[in-house]
């Protein structure tokens, strides 16, 4: 049987600028956040779980446990597919009171042979869940029979939502594919330099603006971990030459055990800002190079595709500079988001007069202060009152942040955009910084907040 | 927990999966009854994944910020009780935005480890002196029993036992229990029917004052509007209580035997012969006659009636719904001509089935959570339940009533209406 990593194993990740004990400090305080009871925001573990594992499109998800984990979050995620769409439905076995007393690992083998006898999919992947977990359900066994009875990938993944937060269950969503999936395919090799992003879910087609510029190179993606993934790409990962971890500090795991293992090397990059994307592109090219799997000649390759691009988002930004120069941001979002994105705000001549640390780490800290300058709020607390507050304080014009803190903002009349998961639009590479551009100016000159702020007629008389 | 006997492990797998489920948490379904009180917040008890998956489907629903906490169960609690979890959320919610209810909703997770969530309450008000006063309603509301129309039911049953109380009768006053699938807007007509024959409405809960999506002042925490906790005190001296979906009819009757009020159970009020019947009762309780505003309402429905009959006649409608909604919904449609080709509950079957079971159909009525399947089968979807994530203007919506069948009659009248002219139907075809 394959040996479920504990929360604590899980939480002191080497590799991550998180842990303490990764730097000399004390190995004891790993990445453990306790959520506080009536204060705490966001998902649990197993949401992290899935939204790390769900952007996986040709394998089905099928969810262990009672209506509320599996009935309200299929179909919401904003991961797009250039292909199959296995991974749109919501499988769920919906445990009833009598499945929960007396187990349910009958249904769940039931559950697994309908799926693949309906649906198909090249894999399944069995989420646990609190209440599976709390009853003892033996997920490990009932995935490895109904593998192998059904000759089909069957991949448990211990996601049980009080083990942590979102983050930790993304984190829990990497290790299934490191336990189960990656360095299980048989397939040859494929010729030429290969690289594999992990950490990015395609979120409204993002990888789409990036991949063309890495073809352009004559790189070639062997997978996306798990942004538009495959389950055979993933399975044969271990054959790519270079990991880009992006924006990601969740999946290191993957990144550093794949480098363990197999003994591939791993950056971590951003490809939101053109300063980042060029310099995530100029650091895969300088690794194919030196490690002589491309010759010198893709470096002024790659210098001539920045440079067109460059000059191309350049002169296609201008009016909106204009139009954004100097106005002024809050921006709430967590870790390495947030320093991409002020990068990508000084694309547009528009300032962070504020942003979240809240999930960022002692790096990213460092980073963010450094590009907010001495005036820089850093926002430590959560909460949609320190927001406004902060707002407020700034005078700052336009607040960019999750989809959680929409209302915030727009109650408070104050324009908005989302920057998470569930956003419409596409805001990765050069073309993305157009994209993002033309919405904050949508958002930001839109004839509704005059009327908005304006009192009735009547308010304003004496 | 009640026991039944082990199932057969012969069953068939179908039942053992559901794929594309309609069915929403019923611990959503009583954060969504919590929304209607004034000043309220809902705290599910569970882990942080219960609250935030059940505010984002809310949040997305109403397109307003929706206040939902939680008290973050994690492996330590899961394992020695969540008290102090419960006890923590409930003094921090306290001190953060002085609540007026706190509603404490169970999940399946603290269920199945069996938290006794009324003692958590009492050793609540024993360590905080300062709370003994804090209105707190404890919901049982398990994922393993039901779906959301169940959990909003316990919720409206938690809040009449925790609250209401017999006592001499309010000339006037009329206390309706309304199910979880009247929207706002829905809420609102009500009100407005009550008030035109002289009566002081006190709808429990009363969404329609606080998910209507108005722009307030000053942003708040809290649930801006709804039914107070003093005006819940009062429901059970209410001349008459109306309870309409059948999803409360035992906490309507409950309510009824402890405080002696009389009762009256209204199913649905989307057809015309309800709406009329309700109508007509209101006018004989009332002693007034129907107000000119309603007769001329009713005309435009029997209008509209006649203008679109010829486009919903024989029309095939598979249904997908929470069991209230299906039930007003099958009346609308079988009154206009129609036949329901299949109508499906959360309880009964999934998406899937209402895929399976909608070959030559021509409109599909059920929430944004359709649309892909509506998509690939080429059939156009009539949004009607929740979650509707891909329209606009939930808050105000109005599906019953003059008003409601007015709207609907002419909604579904131009969806069918424009599918008959592009594709023409040969006779009989």
């Amino acid at each position: 049987m394959v040996h479920a990593p504990t929360n604590r194993e899980l939480l002191t990740e080497p590799a991550c600028s998180h842990n303490p004990a990764a730097k000399g400090g004390s190995a004891k305080k790993g990445c453990a956040q306790k959520a506080k009871p009536g204060d705490a925001q966001g998902g649990c573990a197993f949401d992290g779980a899935l939204i790390t594992l769900v952007p996986i499109t040709d394998v089905a998800h099928l969810v262990h446990g009672p209506i509320a984990c599996g009935g309200h979050s299929w179909g919401t995620r904003g991961s797009l597919s250039s292909g199959p769409q296995h991974y749109r439905h919501g499988f769920t076995t919906d445990l009833n009171e009598h499945d929960i007393i007396f187990g349910a690992e009958t249904k769940l083998r039931q559950a697994i042979e309908a799926i693949a006898r309906d649906h198909r999919p090249k894999a399944i992947f069995v989420y646990a869940t609190c209440v599976t977990a709390l009853i003892g359900e033996d997920l490990d066994s009932v995935c490895k029979q109904a593998a192998q009875a059904l000759a089909l990938p069957v991949i448990p993944v211990h996601s049980a939502g009080f083990r942590g937060s979102k983050n930790f269950g993304n984190r829990l969503g990497g290790q299934a594919l490191l336990d189960h999936v990656i360095g299980t395919s048989q397939a040859p090799r494929q010729a030429g330099p290969s690289i594999n992003i992990i950490g990015e879910y395609n979120i409204a087609g993002e990888v789409w603006a990036v991949e063309p510029l890495l073809e352009a190179l004559g790189i070639r993606v062997q997978a996306r971990i798990t942004g538009d993934g495959r389950y055979e790409a993933i399975a044969a990962a271990h054959q790519a030459d270079l990991n880009v971890v992006i924006c990601s500090k969740a999946l290191l795991n993957v990144a550093r055990t794949m480098e363990e293992r197999y003994g591939i090397p791993f950056i971590e990059a951003s490809f939101y800002g053109s300063a980042n994307v060029s310099q995530c592109l100029r650091q895969i090219v300088d690794h194919l190079v030196d490690s002589k799997l491309a010759d010198l000649s893709l470096i002024d390759r790659s210098e001539a595709l920045i440079a067109t691009h460059t000059a191309l988002m350049g002169s296609q930004l201008e009016p909106y500079r204009q139009r954004l120069a100097g106005k002024r941001i809050v921006l709430y979002t967590g870790g390495v988001k947030s320093w991409s994105i002020i990068a990508a705000a000084a694309d547009l001549g528009m300032k962070v007069v504020a942003t979240s640390i809240k999930k960022s780490t002692a790096d990213d800290k460092a980073r963010i202060e450094e590009l907010l300058g001495p005036d820089g709020v850093l926002i430590e607390k959560g909460g949609a009152a320190e927001i406004l507050d902060v707002i407020a304080r700034t005078g700052a014009d336009m607040l960019i942040a999750g989809g959680r803190n929409q209302y915030t903002a727009l109650k408070a009349r104050i324009p908005f955009l989302d920057i998470n998961q569930e956003r419409h639009h596409a805001y990765a590479g050069y073309e993305g910084i157009v994209a993002l551009a033309r919405e904050i100016d949508e958002a930001m000159h839109s004839p509704v907040w005059e009327q908005v702020r304006r009192p009735a007629p009547w308010e304003q008389e004496p | 927990m009640t026991s039944t006997k082990p199932a057969s492990t012969a069953a068939p797998p179908r039942q053992a999966l559901a794929v594309d489920t309609f069915k929403h948490s019923p611990a959503l379904g009583a954060a969504l009854a919590l929304l209607g009180v004034k000043g309220s917040v809902p705290l599910l008890h569970g882990a942080q994944g219960c609250t935030a998956a059940a505010k984002v489907v809310l949040v997305k629903h109403f397109r307003e910020a929706i206040p939902l906490a939680t008290t973050a169960m994690d492996e330590v609690s899961t394992v020695l009780g969540g008290d102090a979890n419960i006890i923590e959320a409930i003094a921090t919610l306290y001190g953060k935005s002085k609540p007026k209810l706190i509603g404490l909703c169970s999940t399946a997770l603290t269920e199945t480890r069996g938290d006794d969530l009324e003692g958590a309450v009492c050793r609540l008000r024993q360590q905080h002196p300062d709370l003994a006063e804090l209105p707190i309603a404890v919901i049982h509301s398990p994922d393993f029993m039901g779906g959301l129309q169940e959990g909003f039911a316990a919720a409206v049953g938690s809040l009449l036992e925790t609250f209401a109380s017999p006592g001499p009768t309010i000339p006037g006053q009329i206390t309706v229990l309304a199910n979880a699938c009247l929207a706002p807007g829905d809420g609102q007509e009500l009100k407005d029917l009550l008030e035109a024959f002289g009566y002081q409405p006190l709808l429990v809960p009363d969404l329609s004052d606080s998910l209507d999506g108005r722009l307030s002042e000053a942003p708040s925490p809290l649930a801006q509007g709804g039914i107070s906790v003093e005006q819940l005190r009062l429901v059970g001296r209410s001349e008459q209580v109306i309870v309409i979906g059948e999803s409360l009819a035992a906490v309507g009757a409950r309510l009824a035997e402890r405080c002696h009020c009389s009762l009256t159970s209204i199913p649905q009020l989307m057809s015309l012969e309800a709406v009329d019947g309700f109508i007509h009762q209101l006018s004989r309780w009332s002693g007034r006659p129907v107000p000119e505003r309603y007769r001329r309402q009713r005309r435009q429905v029997l209008d509209a009636l006649l203008d679109t009959h010829f486009y919903f006649g024989n029309k095939r409608v598979p249904l997908a719904l929470e069991g209230d909604l299906l039930q007003g919904m099958v009346a609308f449609l079988q009154a206009c001509g129609a036949k329901v080709q299949t109508a499906l509950t959360p309880q009964i079957g999934d998406l899937a089935l209402l895929g399976e079971s909608c070959d030559g159909a021509h409109l599909l009525v059920a929430s944004s959570q359709a649309a892909a399947l509506a998509q690939s089968k080429g059939i156009p979807l009539y949004r009607l339940g929740f979650p509707i994530t891909d329209r606009l203007g939930q808050g105000l919506r109005v599906s019953i009533g003059y008003a409601g069948l007015l709207r609907q009659l002419i909604e579904l009248g131009n969806i069918l209406l424009e599918q008959e002219l592009a594709h023409p139907v040969h006779p009989g075809g």
